[in-house]
C-alpha cells in the first residue's frame, strides 16, 4: 500500500494550502502565489542557512496549530518558520504586518544612497521593487548617510558597499559554491561591511554567482560592456557546452542587436537563480557565436524590467479586497506612472534589433 | 618589523588551548589565540599577524578577519603603550565619567581615539565594563582602575611615565 | 540581617582557595549529588527549588534542564554564561573573584545532572584577570579529585575550561555566545533550533548564568523544599543585586526576595540611601535593558502597593507602570541626573553592541542614538520625540534576538515616564545645555502617543 504522507493544512490570508511537514511559511505562500507571498530580501532557497536577517518577510501567526491554537506572540520571519498542521497566518491581511514591513523597508533604505539613476542594478533591484511596494513616501532620516569607499573585488566584480543590505547571500554563495571563501562580513553593527580586508581580488570558478544572488546593486558585473540600462537590453535564453562539470551552461544573454552585453544565470519568478553558472560562461563568453540561442526570455517577476507582465499584478484580485475587508491593499505601486521608460505595453523581446529610448515613448495614435 | 612567529612557550599554549575542544573544532581556539597574538605582537593585530593565526589554526584568512573586526578588544591599528579605556555608559556617566574624560583629555592634550605624540598614551571611550558600582572607572591593560578622581588620574599617568622610563 | 545562601561565607579570609572553601562546608553538595542523589535526583531538587535563571530572563532552570535532548552517542554540553555586560550588572564578577569554588562546585553538580562531560565558562574578555582565578580554582579542584576522570569513583568524568570573549555584549545572548565559543562572529542564531537540541557544535547544550549555577549548590545542600522557604511566591531563594549610581554604598548585595525596594535603597544594610542627601529621581532596577521608573512608581505600584524586590512585584503593571528584575543591575539616579542624557548613553551602548545581522536593530539603534543626540545637545524638534517613539516601536519584536527589544525598551520607558523632560530639552535648547531639568512632577505617568 502506498504510504500517504501526512500533509499539513495551512491558511495564509484565508487561502488554504496543503504542504509537506518542514515547509516554511514563505514556501507555503509561494505555493499559493500572488500577493500573499511575503517579500524576501535575504532568504534564498538554494543557499543553506540563508534567511532570517532582513525581516521583510515578517508575518503574523494568528493560530499556532490545530493542537495548540494559541497565536505566536511576535511576528515571525516566514522564511525561517516552519508550518504546523492547522496553522493560520496573516500576511497582507494584517495591518500590523504591513506596518512592521513598512518599518523594515524604511530601515533598509535608511542608509541606502538612493542612487538608482546611476546604479547598474536599477530595474532589476529587489530593494527598488520592495520600496515601491511597501515603502513610505519620504524618508524621515535627517542624518548623513553612511558611506564606504567603492572597491573592486578584482577586475570582474565591483562592490558598492553603500548599497548592500547585508543579506549574507554572497557569503553563503562563496561558502557553498566555491573552493574557498575569500570575502566576508567585516566589522559589526551598522559599520559591518562586505569585504576582503586585504586581498582585493576574488577569484574562484563560481564566485561570479554572487552578482546574481545579490538582491541589490552592491555586487555588479564589471565586464558588463558599458553602462546600459537593463531595460534597453533584450534577454534571450542561450546555452553552450561548458567544459566545467559543475556548470549547466544555461544562461541568459543580455543583448543589443548582435552584441552580448552581459551573461547571467537564469532566474525564476522569485528572482532566484535556477542553476548556477561558472565564471567562464559569465565573464569570458561575450560573443554571440559562443552560444546557441534558444529564444527570447520572459522575465516573470513583477520587477520594473518585466514590462508587459507587470501590469497584471498591479491590480489586486477582487478576492483580495474582500479579505482585506474593503481596505485597499497598499501593495503594488504602479511604477509605470512614475517612469518614462517602463511602458507596460512594450514587450522588450518583441522589438526588432536594438531597443532605443524612442521605443518607449508612447506613440499617440 | 620582526617576523610574526610565536615563541615555543606560546606555541605550546596554543596546543593546550586547541586541546580543549573536540577533534576538528580548532576554530574555537581563534579568539583565545588572537588574544595571545595581540599580546605577543605589539598590542595590535596586523594583517600578517592574522594570517599567521589563520595558518596556525588551519583557517581561511577571511575567517580570522571577520572575527577580529567584530570584537572591540582587538586593535586593528597600532595603539599607545598605555591605553586608557574609560567607560562612559549610564551608570558611570551618572557618577561623573564625563568629567574624568574631560580631565584626561586636557591632561594629555589629546582627544578621544587619539594617541600622544610620544606614542605612550591612547585615550578611548568604551561601553560598560562591569564595574558600575566602582565608577568612574577605566581599563588599563589587564586591570581596572576604579573610583577615579582627577588626583587618581594624575597618579596613574605618573605611574605609567615612570614605568616607561624604567624600560 | 537578611538570610544569605551564596555570599554567606564570602567574607571569610582565604575563601577563594580550596582548603578554606572545603573546610567551610564546600563540596559537600557535590558529594551529595554524585554519591546520593544521582542526575535525576539533582534535577528534582532544582525543579522543586523553583530556581529561575539569574541572567535576565528568569526562565525556570529545572524546566530548561529537562528540555535538553538526549540522543544516543552525542555529547552534551553545559556552558556557563559569564559574559556579564549588561550596564549596571557586576554581580557575577564579584562571585567569581571572591568564591570561585562555589561556581566550580555548581558547574560540577549541574554538568553531572545534565550528563555533560565538558563544561565551558565563557567570560567577557575585559575581565582579563578572572580567568586566572578560575583556572587556579579548577586546578585545585582537579587536584583534589573533584574534576577529571572517575570523580569520587562514580565513573563520571568532567573537564571545565575557561574561554575569554573579546568585547561584545551580544555574546551574552546564548546563541551568540555559542557562535563565539565556536570561534565565529557573535551573531545570534535564528531559532529554532534551540540550544537544548542543537547548541555548541550542533550538540545539545544548556547555557546558564554564573549566579544560577552557583545557586544550585545551596539548593542541593538544603534541598529544594527548604530553598522555596526563602523569598516570596515564584521568586524563590536569594538574588544578587549589583547596586550602582547615586547611592551611598554601591556594591553587590545578596537579598532574600522578600524585601521592599524602599528598604533596599534606603536601609543601611544595603544601598544606604541617596548620596549627598539628594532626592531619588528614578531607577532602572534590572540592568539597562529594563524600563526606567520614576521614584513614585518605583516605591509603590500603580495600585498603591509597596513594590518588592521580586520578579513579580517589579513587573507589576507591565511596561506601562512597571519594570523588571532582569539581571539585577540596580541603577539609581538622583535629582541632578538628566534622563535624556542617560537614555542617550544607553542608545549609544546598544548601537555600539548591535551585531548588525538584522535590519531593524542594525539601522534603528543608530538612528535612535542620533535623534537622542540632537535632543540632548539642543538641536531637537518636538516631532523628534514622536519619531523616537515610532522607531523603537518598529524595532521591538521585529528582530532576530532580544537585543532589539533591549534597545527599544529604555527609550520607550524614558519617553513614557519623562516626556516632559524631553519636551523641556526641545523648548529650552540653551538652558538645557547649562542645567538639568531636576526632579520632575511625575506623580502620574505621562500620556504617550497611540501605540503604547
Ligand atoms: C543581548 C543579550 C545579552 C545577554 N547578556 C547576558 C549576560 O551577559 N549574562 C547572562 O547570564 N545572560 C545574558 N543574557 C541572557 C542569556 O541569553 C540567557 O538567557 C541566559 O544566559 C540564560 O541563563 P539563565 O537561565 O541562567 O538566566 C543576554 C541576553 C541577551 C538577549
Ligand atoms: S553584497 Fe549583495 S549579496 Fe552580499 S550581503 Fe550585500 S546585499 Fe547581500
Ligand atoms: S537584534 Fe541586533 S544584535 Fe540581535 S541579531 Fe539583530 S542585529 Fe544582531
Ligand atoms: S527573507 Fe525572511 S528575513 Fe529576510
Ligand atoms: S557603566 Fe561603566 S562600568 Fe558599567
Amino acid at each position: 500500500m502506498a504510504e500517504d504522507k501526512k500533509m499539513f493544512k495551512v491558511k495564509i490570508d484565508n487561502i488554504s494550502v496543503e504542504v509537506e511537514p518542514g515547509t516554511t511559511i514563505l514556501n507555503a505562500a509561494r505555493l499559493i502565489g500572488g500577493e500573499v507571498v511575503p517579500p524576501a530580501m535575504c532568504y534564498y532557497s538554494k543557499l543553506e542557512g540563508s534567511g532570517g536577517k532582513c525581516r521583510t518577510c515578517l508575518v503574523k501567526v494568528t493560530k499556532g496549530s490545530e493542537a495548540d491554537p494559541r497565536p505566536m506572540p511576535k511576528l515571525v520571519a516566514s522564511c525561517r518558520t516552519t508550518v504546523m498542521d492547522g496553522m493560520e497566518v496573516a500576511n497582507i491581511t494584517s495591518p500590523e504586518v504591513l506596518d512592521a514591513r513598512k518599518g523594515v523597508v524604511e530601515f533598509l533604505l535608511l542608509n541606502h544612497p538612493l542612487d538608482c539613476p546611476i546604479c547598474d542594478q536599477a530595474g532589476e533591484c529587489h530593494l527598488q521593487d520592495l520600496s515601491y511596494e511597501h515603502g513610505a513616501d519620504a524618508t524621515r532620516y535627517e542624518f548623513k548617510r553612511r558611506t564606504f569607499d567603492k572597491v573592486d573585488l578584482g577586475d570582474k566584480i565591483k562592490l558598492h558597499m553603500t548599497r548592500c543590505i547585508l543579506c549574507y547571500r554572497c557569503v553563503f554563495t562563496a561558502d557553498q559554491l566555491t573552493e574557498k571563501r575569500e570575502h566576508g562580513v567585516l566589522g559589526r553593527g551598522d559599520a559591518a561591511e562586505i569585504g576582503t580586508y586585504i586581498k582585493q581580488s576574488l577569484d574562484n570558478d563560481f564566485i561570479g554567482n554572487v552578482i546574481d544572488v545579490c538582491p541589490v546593486g552592491a555586487l555588479t558585473d564589471n565586464t558588463f560592456r558599458f553602462k546600459n540600462r537593463v531595460w534597453f537590453l533584450k534577454p534571450v535564453d542561450a546555452h553552450r557546452n561548458c567544459s566545467n562539470p559543475k556548470c549547466c551552461g544555461k544562461v541568459v544573454l543580455w543583448m543589443r542587436g548582435d552584441e552580448v552585453f552581459r551573461v547571467t544565470a537564469r532566474k525564476d519568478k522569485y528572482g532566484e537563480v535556477e542553476n548556477f553558472i561558472c565564471d567562464e560562461c559569465r565573464f569570458e563568453k561575450k560573443e554571440k557565436s559562443d552560444w546557441t540561442i534558444e529564444g527570447p526570455r520572459k522575465i516573470d517577476r513583477h520587477s520594473v524590467i518585466s514590462q508587459g507582465h507587470y501590469v497584471n499584478t498591479v491590480k489586486p484580485k477582487d478576492a483580495l479586497v474582500e479579505v482585506l475587508d474593503g481596505r485597499q491593499p497598499k501593495l503594488l505601486f504602479d511604477i509605470h506612472s512614475e517612469s518614462q521608460v517602463n511602458r507596460p505595453e512594450i514587450d522588450l523581446s518583441k522589438i526588432d534589433g536594438p531597443a532605443h529610448s524612442d521605443d518607449f515613448i508612447i506613440k499617440k495614435s | 618589523m620582526a617576523v610574526v612567529q610565536f615563541s615555543e612557550e606560546k606555541l605550546n599554549k596554543v596546543k593546550e588551548i586547541v586541546a580543549r575542544y573536540p577533534q576538528g573544532k580548532q576554530k574555537s581556539a581563534l579568539i583565545p589565540v588572537l588574544h595571545l597574538a595581540q599580546e605577543a605582537f605589539g598590542g595590535w593585530l596586523s594583517a600578517e599577524t592574522m594570517d599567521y593565526v589563520a595558518s596556525l589554526l588551519q583557517l581561511e584568512p577571511i575567517e580570522v578577519y571577520e572575527v577580529a573586526t567584530f570584537y572591540s578588544m582587538f586593535n586593528l591599528k597600532p595603539v599607545g603603550t598605555y591605553m586608557f579605556e574609560v567607560c562612559q555608559t549610564g551608570p558611570c556617566m551618572v557618577s561623573g565619567s564625563d568629567q574624568i574624560i574631560e580631565y584626561i583629555k586636557s591632561k594629555l592634550g589629546i582627544g578621544v581615539g587619539e594617541t600622544t605624540p610620544d606614542g605612550l598614551f591612547t585615550l578611548k571611550t568604551v561601553e560598560c565594563l562591569g564595574a558600575c558600582g566602582y565608577a568612574p572607572m577605566m581599563q588599563l591593560g589587564k586591570h581596572y582602575r576604579e573610583h577615579l578622581t582627577p588626583a587618581k588620574v594624575d597618579e596613574i599617568i605618573a605611574e605609567c611615565r615612570a614605568k616607561a622610563n624604567a624600560n | 540581617m537578611g538570610r544569605k545562601l551564596l555570599l554567606d561565607k564570602a567574607h571569610i579570609e582565604g575563601i577563594r582557595y580550596y582548603d578554606t572553601y572545603r573546610s567551610n562546608g564546600g563540596y559537600t553538595a557535590a558529594e551529595k549529588a554524585l554519591k546520593t542523589l544521582g542526575p535525576d535526583g539533582v534535577l528534582d531538587e532544582v525543579k522543586k527549588s523553583g530556581l529561575r535563571g539569574r541572567g535576565g530572563a528568569g526562565f525556570p532552570t529545572g524546566m530548561k534542564w529537562s528540555f535538553i535532548a538526549k540522543p544516543e552517542g552525542v555529547p552534551r554540553y553545559l556552558v556557563c554564561n559569564a559574559d556579564e555586560s549588561e550596564p549596571g550588572t557586576f554581580k557575577d564578577r564579584y562571585l567569581m573573584e571572591h568564591i570561585p569554588h562555589l561556581l566550580i562546585e555548581g558547574l560540577l553538580i549541574s554538568s553531572f545532572a545534565l550528563g555533560a562531560n565538558s563544561c565551558y565558562i565563557y567570560i567577557r574578555g575585559e575581565y582579563a584577570w578572572i580567568p586566572e582565578i578560575l583556572e587556579q580554582a579548577i586546578a585545585e579542584a582537579k587536584n583534589k579529585g573533584w574534576l577529571g576522570k572517575n570523580i569520587l569513583g562514580t565513573g563520571y568524568d568532567l573537564e571545565i575550561y575557561v574561554q575569554r570573549g573579546a568585547g561584545a555584549y551580544i555574546c551574552g545572548e546564548e546563541t551568540a555566545l555559542i557562535e563565539s565559543l565556536e570561534g565565529k562572529r557573535g551573531n545570534p542564531r535564528i531559532k529554532p533550533p534551540f540550544p537544548a537540541v542543537k547548541g555548541l557544535w550542533q550538540c545539545p547544550t544548556v547555557v546558564n548564568n554564573v549566579e544560577t549555577l552557583a545557586a544550585v549548590v545551596p539548593i542541593i545542600n538544603i534541598g529544594g523544599d527548604e530553598y522555596i522557604k526563602f523569598g516570596t511566591g515564584k521568586s524563590t531563594g536569594t538574588k544578587l543585586i549589583s547596586a550602582c549610581g547615586n547611592i551611598n554604598k554601591p556594591g553587590v548585595y545578596e537579598i532574600e526576595m522578600n524585601i521592599s525596594v524602599e528598604e533596599f535603597i534606603f536601609s543601611d544594610e544595603y544601598c544606604g540611601g541617596i548620596k549627598n542627601n539628594k532626592r531619588l529621581k528614578a531607577c532602572i532596577p534590572g540592568g539597562s535593558s529594563v524600563p526606567v521608573l520614576p521614584a513614585n512608581l518605583l516605591l509603590k505600584t500603580a495600585k498603591g502597593e509597596t513594590r518588592m524586590m521580586t520578579y513579580e512585584s517589579l513587573a507589576d503593571g507591565g511596561f506601562a507602570t512597571g519594570s523588571m528584575l532582569g539581571s539585577g543591575g540596580f541603577i539609581v539616579m538622583d535629582e541632578d541626573q538628566c534622563i535624556v542624557r542617560n537614555t542617550l548613553t544607553f542608545a549609544r551602548f546598544y548601537h555600539h553592541e548591535s551585531c548588525g545581522q538584522c535590519s531593524p536593530c542594525r539601522e534603528g539603534t543608530g538612528w535612535m542614538k542620533k535623534v537622542l543626540h540632537n535632543i540632548e545637545y539642543g538641536k531637537g524638534k518636538m516631532s523628534d520625540i514622536d519619531l523616537l517613539w515610532d522607531i523603537q516601536r518598529k524595532i521591538e519584536g521585529n528582530t532576530i534576538c532580544p537585543l532589539g527589544d533591549a534597545a527599544a525598551w529604555p527609550v520607550a520607558a524614558a519617553i513614557r515616564h519623562f516626556r516632559d523632560e524631553f519636551e523641556w530639552h526641545v523648548l529650552n535648547p540653551d538652558e538645557s545645555q547649562k542645567r538639568n531639568y531636576g526632579i520632575a512632577h511625575y506623580a502620574d505617568p505621562i500620556p504617550v502617543p497611540a501605540g503604547a
